[in-house]
């Protein structure tokens, strides 16, 4: 669906997103992780043919994007960051003008928008004006109308950012649904618990380039051991009790907060730490996630930036 | 080419759709302002000139007036038609970047509201000499000349604004700037309340080159007769299409590379 060969966007002087190579299949949910300021917009508009690119190839869906913008993008669907919809019209209203730039009749559009007003949860919500919706329901209004043209492929920047826990589990779960459907599915984010819940493939992106690329449990059993600990003994005095810690796990990171100890055995780790004396004001033993895989392989946490 | 004018027209659909909202202050405001211009500097201001000078330029006040303030009208609604949306469209809401991520492109939506704004400018400036036929102020055999010359005008200047709202980077008075430093002054020094050549010559140049004052010498001569020479009335339709010409092709690439970049 989806093939990248050295895709480069430069700004003068600035590199965004430096030769990365990918390469999306029908029907897969593919992610793209990391910091903000990782290029993964930048990545995703050029994948949106609104972004020409400085270099490099770019297939979607058979054709090149700098020559077949207008036929490429009939076919994708685009849930930007900003929710950019039109205020002043009706939650109907608003799909059925998206549905008509792309030229699409009335007689398909007023089924298709029932069908996708049961999909995005707002039949009640029809005839509301679009001021009237919280944020989660403008979030799934937006997907349901990058969804009006039957896409073949769905591009999300961003989901979920700006939504409360409850209104993320509800878009993560139609996202889930549509997923099971067969649409492909390309998602930036930089939550890892999203990354994890959302996509079977994904790549790290750092700096404007993919520093790592697999389904997530194997970037997780290749980049971290499988448990976690994670103990804080106050910001002062963490680096000089993990300085005494250093045996016990395979490895452990000092962050500014916390201590980090990766381990196969959290549990008994945590229980050593504390036969030795020290009581830690906090502790947690988790299993190892995304967020472990990008610390290892950037010495940054997601949060830092 | 065929293609491309389907996107205007579906563009045009929405921004249709869009001002249907507003249609009550949009009637309102079409039928409000010539009867409240008709009224009191018409007929208020006319009975002093008329009874002390007898009319202007050989007609009176009011016939005089009339295509000045069709032309006007004409002009202010198109500029509405176009800033309003597309600093809405670029910076408020973002609508085009949502447009330009379906199958249109950024000269399609520029011309699609450019398109929209036309057929606004087409209904003010209709309902607006049909007040002024009622008043008396214009012939009924006039319609079809002083709308489509007022329509023209509004049209050509709407394109230039579209242009340079296009522009605007970050709203910051945009509006209320052109409207009270553009507009206004448009309005007042284009020969609209008296004839330019009274005005003093240091000031007579804002009349050439603005686009009312061009509107409204062919609004003149198709409306009571005023004396224009043809290479006038030929200046006039050129340099108002050269506006518009201008404004179509600079918005066509500056809504594209604004959206694309």
């Amino acid at each position: 669906m989806i093939r990248a060969q050295g895709l480069t966007k430069r700004y003068d002087d600035f590199v965004a997103v430096d030769g990365i190579d990918f390469a999306v299949e029908r029907g897969e949910s593919f992610g793209i992780l990391g910091p903000n300021g990782a290029g993964k917009s930048t990545t995703m508009r050029m994948l949106g043919a609104t972004l020409q690119r400085t270099s490099g190839d770019l297939m979607i869906l058979g054709r090149d994007p700098a020559h077949e913008g207008p036929t490429i993008r009939a076919h994708l669907g685009v849930v930007p960051q900003q929710d950019n919809l039109d205020t002043e019209l009706t939650v109907t209203e608003n799909l059925y003008t998206y549905g008509r730039y792309f030229g699409l009749p009335k007689s398909y559009l007023m089924p298709r928008i029932d069908e996708l007003l049961a999909f995005a949860q707002l039949e009640d919500k029809r005839s509301a004006k679009v001021d009237a919706l919280s944020g989660g329901m403008k979030r799934r209004l937006t997907i349901a109308r990058g969804l009006v043209n039957e896409p073949s492929i769905l591009l999300l920047d961003e989901p979920t950012t700006g939504l409360d826990p409850q209104a993320r589990h509800v878009l993560w779960d139609r996202l889930f649904r549509l997923k099971e459907t067969g649409v492909t599915l390309v998602i930036t984010t930089h939550y890892m618990d999203e990354a994890e819940q959302l996509c079977e493939r994904l790549v790290v992106m750092d700096g404007g380039r993919i520093v790592a690329e697999g389904a997530p449990a194997a970037l997780i059993r290749e980049h971290s051991t499988r448990e976690v600990v994670e103990v804080r003994f106050g910001s002062d005095r963490n680096a000089e009790v993990a300085a005494q810690l250093g045996d016990i796990g395979e490895r452990l990171e000092v962050l500014p907060d916390r201590i980090l100890i990766y381990t196969d055995a959290g549990e008994a780790d945590l229980q050593r730490i504390v036969a030795r004396g020290f009581m830690p004001v906090t502790s947690l033993v988790r299993r190892a996630s995304l967020e472990d895989v990008f610390l290892r392989l950037t010495g940054r946490t997601l949060a830092d930036e | 080419m065929r293609g491309s004018w389907r996107g205007a027209t579906r563009v045009a659909e929405y921004r249709l759709r869009n001002m249907w909202k507003w249609r009550n202050s949009i009637i309102a405001f079409g039928l409000g302002n010539p009867v409240l211009y008709l009224a009191s500097v018409g007929l208020g201001v006319g009975l002093l000139v008329d009874t002390g000078s007898g009319g202007v330029d050989g007609v009176p006040y009011l016939v005089f007036l009339a295509p000045a303030l069709l032309a006007a009208a004409a002009i202010q609604g198109g500029q509405d038609e176009v800033t309003f949306p597309t600093i809405a469209g670029f910076i408020w809401e973002k609508l085009f970047f949502a447009m330009r991520a379906t199958s249109l492109t950024g000269g399609q939506i520029a011309d699609g509201v450019l398109l929209a704004a036309a057929l606004r400018v087409v209904f003010t400036t209709a309902v607006y000499w049909l007040v002024l036929a009622l008043f008396g102020a214009v012939e009924w055999t006039s319609a079809l000349p002083l709308i489509t010359v007022s329509t023209y005008a509004g049209l050509c200047w709407a394109a230039l604004m579209l242009a340079v709202a296009a522009n605007v980077k970050n709203e910051d008075g945009f509006l209320a700037f052109t409207w009270r430093l553009v507009i206004m002054p448009m309005f007042l020094f284009s020969g609209t309340f008296f004839p330019l050549s009274t005005l003093p010559l240091a000031l007579q140049w804002i009349g050439w080159i603005s686009p009312l004052w061009h509107a409204t010498q062919l609004g003149r001569w198709l409306s009571y007769g005023m004396p224009l020479e043809p290479w006038q009335a030929a200046l006039s339709v050129a340099y108002l299409l050269a506006m518009g010409v201008v404004g179509v092709v600079v918005a066509r690439r500056r809504f594209e590379r604004r959206l694309t970049s």
